[in-house]
């Protein structure tokens, strides 16, 4: 008896770890295997098909000699850093109307929750035809009698970046809003007599007491923003094709091209180390310290 | 054994006979392309039924997506695996960066009976061959260097197809005086690099375009008739309505066909929707050589890959027999737009854009004036190409000076050749 129970016995402690174990293995593979190949394909002359000969830095060399390449960096700052403010100001600001215990609620912040069901292609192509100055905005309001509106950001090289950002808010600031409410939702009643019993005004309520209570919904926006604007593909692909020329390349869509239209593996490579050491630069010191601070 | 194998097969109906019969007399083919739409695919499915008609086992693997971007990647992973498919679309320098991997198969034993050498023009014959032997076989010729024209929109300015740049830009500025758009354009790098490649061929001619688009010689590419060549595309830039970027092609070609515009300069793969809206050519529409007496070449091939196997290879050889018999050859183009890549096939079921091209053609060989697409992946790697477009892209887009574009262009060129 006690020989037929021995591996059961073993089993049942070490079930858990079974049971992730195909999943780590899996992930270790896919997710940590392929960055470590994409790692050393990096530091090789990799043309059309993948060649092991290492060969230095030249792929980083000439991926920082390639003009590109900066406009997509620049366009990645410009558009993570307007799309994650834009987002969380919106979604806070949605939020904190939204918890004045308004009527028909509900049906609103559905309504402003829905773009997020929304995938960005969808998002991209609606703004597409709403921004191109033929046939959308500029042209109606045209129409309207308004003969000298100009509203050409779509098929301007310097301002066709901001329309992406357009986009990428109004697609994800309801979702912010939601993660907000939630807090708002969560603050003690309370707390919120006692600021109007001591003659706080709403305004110092909300800035002074509610956000600094709801601080971990900021570590929550931002770290889904922060990789939404990162590996922001599709709506930029939606959007604008990455044009005018190449004025609204990111990081993502110079790799894609570089990788899959021009033969060019190892600068695709490059430029997704690139990509990833950004990430890592970014995130890394926020999670570090947002996590110690509430002591984990 | 023959014979009780077609016997069996003709009872049976079953595949499995047919199969084993068919590998016999045609040998089996795996066909890797991204033909998938409208016209294309049809002229895809033409090849497949001409095969299959020899007994062959005809393995369809299409690919859409991204302009051939997801057939390249797939066919990437193939390779890797050493499981190529026998003959993939793959065309102009691809073959050459293929063939230098040591990936295909020649199929010169077939080339050789059959003569392709004194059927193709010699500059095609030149992109399907590696190390002398041919590895590709064409299936078609689209001319590049077009004009396309709505004459009902020209008649209102009293214009005729223009012949010289001059004449254009004339007519261009006629139009927009008239408040029509002159050039339908679409903002997407491969039509800006289109339109460049053309006007090049019109500012320089085709010696000019072989040593600064083909050769790549850096004192032509910094030469005063590149300066002058974006210079003309700058002229261009301003004739194209204000909505142009990001537009599709066909789109482009609507705005003639409806006469919200005069022109459009694209291959011509724009005579198919033409002809796909029941328009005629001549009277609903014009089509012209742009100036410059030259011929830009375009042509769709299927690359042989290195397939095992006496089946396989077997399928292969009949393969590229089949692309280049001369009945296969006029079906496939009567139904994707383009003319026939041999010269011998005759020309009268075609409509009369496609025998000027093919009479251009065979002019353009004589006066030895044929010359690769840049734009179109025949002239030079994708990686040099991809050069190109941004050089052309940005320069379109932009206030930049024809002077700062062509330093652009050599840096860009020379970055990619290291």
């Amino acid at each position: 008896m006690p020989t037929r129970r021995r591996p059961a016995q073993w089993i049942e402690p070490h079930l858990p770890k079974l049971v992730v174990s195909p999943l780590f293995a899996a992930s270790l593979f896919f997710v940590y295997g392929f960055i470590a190949w994409t790692l050393y394909i990096s530091f090789t002359r990799s043309a059309v098909l993948p060649s092991y000969e290492f060969a230095g830095l030249i792929q980083y060399e000439r991926l920082w000699d390639t003009p590109r390449w900066y406009v997509a960096i620049a366009n990645l700052f410009i558009f993570s850093s307007l799309f994650m403010a834009g987002c969380t100001v919106i979604g806070i600001l949605l939020a904190i109307l939204l918890d004045q215990r308004i009527r028909i609620e509900g049906t609103i912040r559905a309504i402003y929750l829905y773009p997020m069901a929304l995938s960005f292609i969808v998002t991209g192509t609606a703004w597409k035809w709403i921004l191109n100055p033929g046939l959308g905005l500029e042209h109606v309001i045209r129409g309207w009698g308004f003969e000298n509106f100009r509203f050409d950001w779509l098929v301007n090289p310097d301002m066709a970046i901001y329309t992406v950002v357009i986009a990428g808010v109004w697609q994800s600031s309801g979702y912010v809003m939601a993660l907000f409410l939630a807090g708002l939702r969560s603050v003690d009643d309370e707390i919120l007599k006692a600021a109007a019993i001591d003659g706080a005004g709403p305004i110092r309520t909300y800035y002074s007491i509610i956000l600094p209570m709801v601080r971990p919904v900021f570590l929550s926006a931002f770290i889904i923003l922060a990789h939404l604007a990162i590996k922001s593909f599709d709506l930029v692909m939606a959007l604008t094709g990455g044009g005018p020329g190449y004025a609204t390349d990111m990081p993502a869509t110079f790799m894609y091209s570089f990788a899959f239209q021009r033969s060019e593996l190892g600068e695709a490579a490059a430029s997704a180390v690139m990509m990833l050491v950004t990430v890592i630069a970014i995130i890394v010191p926020y999670l570090y310290s947002e996590l110690r601070r509430t002591g984990r | 054994m023959n014979m009780f194998n077609r016997s069996a097969a003709f009872v049976f109906g079953a595949s499995l006979f047919l199969g084993s019969a068919a590998a016999q007399a045609g040998g089996t083919v795996e066909v890797l392309h991204w033909w998938t739409s409208g016209g294309e695919a049809k002229a895809v499915g033409e090849l497949k039924k001409t095969f299959e008609a020899q007994g062959g086992k005809w393995i369809d693997s299409p690919i859409a997506g991204g302009g051939g971007d997801a057939a390249m990647t797939a066919l990437r992973a193939r390779v890797m695996a050493g499981d190529p498919p026998t003959a993939v679309q793959l065309k102009g320098p691809g073959i050459q960066e293929w063939a230098k991997e040591g990936a295909l198969n020649d199929v010169d034993d077939v080339a050789k009976k059959e003569n392709w050498d004194a059927v193709l023009p010699p500059a095609l014959a030149g992109i399907m061959k590696y190390d002398g032997k041919y590895v590709a076989a064409p299936v078609n010729i689209h001319r590049v260097d077009w004009f396309w024209a709505n004459p009902q929109v020209l008649a209102k300015v009293g214009a005729s197809m223009p012949t010289t740049w001059e004449e254009f830009n004339a007519t261009a500025d006629k139009l927009k005086a008239a408040g029509i758009t002159p050039l339908a354009h679409g903002g997407q790098p491969w039509q800006d690099a289109t339109v460049f490649e053309v006007v090049v061929l019109g500012v320089g001619g085709p010696d000019f375009f072989q040593k600064a688009l083909v050769e790549l010689d850096e004192k032509a590419l910094t030469s005063d008739t590149m300066v002058k060549s974006f210079d003309q595309l700058r002229k261009l830039r301003g004739y194209v309505d204000p909505s142009f970027s990001g537009r599709d092609w066909n789109l482009a070609t609507a705005m003639v066909m409806n006469g919200e515009a005069g022109f459009q300069i694209m291959g011509d793969w724009a005579k198919g929707e033409f002809l796909a809206a029941g328009k005629r050519p001549g009277t609903d529409f014009l089509c012209a050589p742009a100036p410059g007496n030259g011929y830009i070449l375009n042509s769709d091939s299927f690359t042989f890959f290195k397939v095992s196997g006496a089946d396989r290879l077997e399928g292969q050889k009949v393969l590229a027999s089949e692309i280049m018999s001369p009945a296969f050859q006029e079906t496939f183009n009567l139904a994707k737009g383009s003319i026939p890549a041999r010269i011998d096939v005759p020309m009268d079921k075609f409509d009369s854009c496609a025998v000027k091209s093919h009479d251009d053609l065979a002019a353009a060989i004589a006066a030895n004036s044929l010359v690769p697409s840049m734009a179109h992946e025949m002239a030079i790697p994708r990686t040099i190409r991809g050069e190109f477009l941004d050089a052309v892209t940005n320069f379109f887009n932009s206030d930049m000076s024809s002077a700062d574009a062509v330093k652009a262009l050599v840096e860009g060129v020379k970055r990619a050749q290291r």
